[in-house]
């Protein structure tokens, strides 16, 4: 797994991504109340704001960690935004993305490295 | 950091684990466990909150009339009228009929107790004390806390304290010994439950805290949940909902003007913006919104008659995530002919005109014991 500075984190399996947010990052966010997915199909370029995340204090955007379409969303996130506290790393997942040019991966941390990045 | 101001419950709060962020000037827990758990914890119990970075007032007088008189001319309310043991809730006018602060005053029987807005107390201050000293005094109240019991088990709560909690009735006041101290107790707050507010000793403040806190239906609450709580009940947060630029009439708040003040009242008019306040007829109004989706629309969101074209016709000036609802919710103001509830206007969030309807405020009925 792979992590953004934007504490996302990235499952790769050859050149499909699946994307959430790190178990930091939810509880920063606090309660989330409202996440709003990109559809699938869309073409997205890395640093693209592509979700928007909402907590009772604050919105937040996430931004497109890779170059690529947009293959699958979590939907039940929509429905059930209080999920993303719930199981971040895990079930909360948030889109997969076909990955255009998987090299873009190298500039992202091991765990090792993000959880210095938190202290 | 250096900067900020603590209340004396301060380290109390980072014993807690409050997640500490600045506010008017202090640094004030926003959340503890979290914001919607701490919402719904006040609405179902009951909830301790830290407000002593309000400012707490004394004005004294040759006598209570002699300063309701020299209030009254700095608010459009009927002072004179409170009785003893009584709070009312009022504001400070300017000469352009705008609102410089919201606030609480109490009838103390030989005093008047005020209570202001964090971010205003230095400004009201300075303009209390240049309008009525020295005939009066004016106090600032330093040495005390502020604290708030909020929800439908505060009476049991405080009532295991000093059973006198439970004979007051909504926005009496009187002082009750807790914990062994005397504290200055009204029954009112910020949430639209039933609750009580306690000045205390800042010495006594962090034991009285811990006392009510090992009540088990009591949880500390930060400022995040505070401002939910408000919200839901449709009271206004001065500087966002409320501000010089809006008018009590524009913010809805006529019903605080007593009949006393009005313009065919006994002593009607004598504080400043009185000649705009009693004719005003505006053209626009303070309502209470809810989108029809799911997205919260906060303060700043513009507001418009029509889901294409057309001009704004208002903003938003708080809105966020209502736990009790279970849906965004939000206040704001639109123009008189949009400001009947079920009108539909949108808002424009990230580029999108999105639906709200305009509702009837409170947006959840006030439990107060009247």
């Amino acid at each position: 797994m792979k992590f953004t500075e934007e504490h996302e984190w990235l499952l790769v399996e050859g050149d499909l991504v699946t994307v959430g947010i790190t178990a930091h990052a939810a509880e920063q966010l606090g309660d989330v109340v409202f996440v709003e997915l990109p559809d699938v199909g869309d073409t997205v370029s890395k640093d693209d704001e592509i979700v928007v995340i909402e907590s009772v204090k604050a919105a937040s955007d996430i931004l497109a960690p890779i170059d690529g379409e947009i293959v699958e969303v979590n939907a039940a996130i929509v429905d059930e935004p209080a999920k993303v506290n719930e199981d971040p790393q895990g079930e909360a997942w948030f889109f997969k993305v076909k990955a255009s040019d998987p090299s873009q991966m190298d500039d992202y941390m091991d765990e090792a490295a993000y959880q210095s990045f938190i202290g | 950091m250096s900067d900020l101001r603590i209340t004396p419950l301060h380290a109390l709060h980072l014993e807690l684990g409050g997640k500490m962020v600045p506010f008017a000037g202090y640094d004030m827990p926003v959340q503890f466990a979290g914001i919607m758990g701490e919402h719904q914890h006040t609405r179902a119990k009951a909830g301790l909150f830290d407000v002593s970075h309000m400012g707490q007032v004394i004005l004294r007088g040759a006598s209570f009339d002699a300063v309701a008189r020299g209030f009254e001319t700095l608010v459009p309310m009927d002072v004179l009228g409170l009785g003893t043991g009584r709070q009312r809730y009022g504001f400070f006018t300017n000469d352009a009929g705008g609102i410089t602060d919201d606030l609480m005053f109490a009838n103390r029987g030989d005093h008047l107790f005020v209570v202001v807005n964090a971010a205003c107390k230095d400004a009201d201050i300075a303009a209390m004390r240049a309008a009525l000293e020295p005939e009066i005094s004016v106090e600032p109240v330093t040495d005390r806390a502020l604290l708030a019991l909020q929800g439908p088990a505060a009476e049991t709560v405080l009532a295991g304290l000093d059973p006198d909690a439970a004979a007051m009735r909504f926005m009496d006041v009187r002082d009750l010994v807790l914990d062994g101290v005397t504290c200055w107790v009204s029954r009112s707050g910020y949430t639209g439950e039933d609750g009580y507010e306690l000045s205390v000793p800042a010495d006594a403040a962090e034991a009285l805290a811990r006392r009510l806190l090992d009540h088990a239906d009591v949880a500390p609450i930060g400022l995040g949940a505070r401002d939910s709580l408000r919200l839901e009940a449709g009271l206004c947060l001065y500087g966002h909902d409320i501000d010089t630029a809006t008018t009590p009439a524009e913010a809805a708040l006529t019903w605080a003007i007593q009949k006393a003040r009005r313009a065919d009242g006994a002593r009607a008019g004598g504080f400043p913006g009185a000649d705009r306040i009693l004719t005003d007829s505006p053209t626009r109004r303070r309502v209470g919104l809810r989108p029809d989706g799911r997205a919260p629309m906060r303060e700043g969101v513009l507001l418009f008659a029509e889901e294409t074209g057309g001009e704004m016709i208002g903003r938003i000036t708080s809105g966020g995530f209502g736990p009790t609802l279970g849906g965004p919710v939000a206040m704001g103001y639109v123009p008189l002919e949009h400001a009947a509830p079920g009108t539909r206007v949108f808002g424009e969030l990230r580029g999108k005109r999105l639906p709200l309807t305009v509702e009837k405020l409170p947006f959840v009925a006030a439990g107060f014991k009247r």
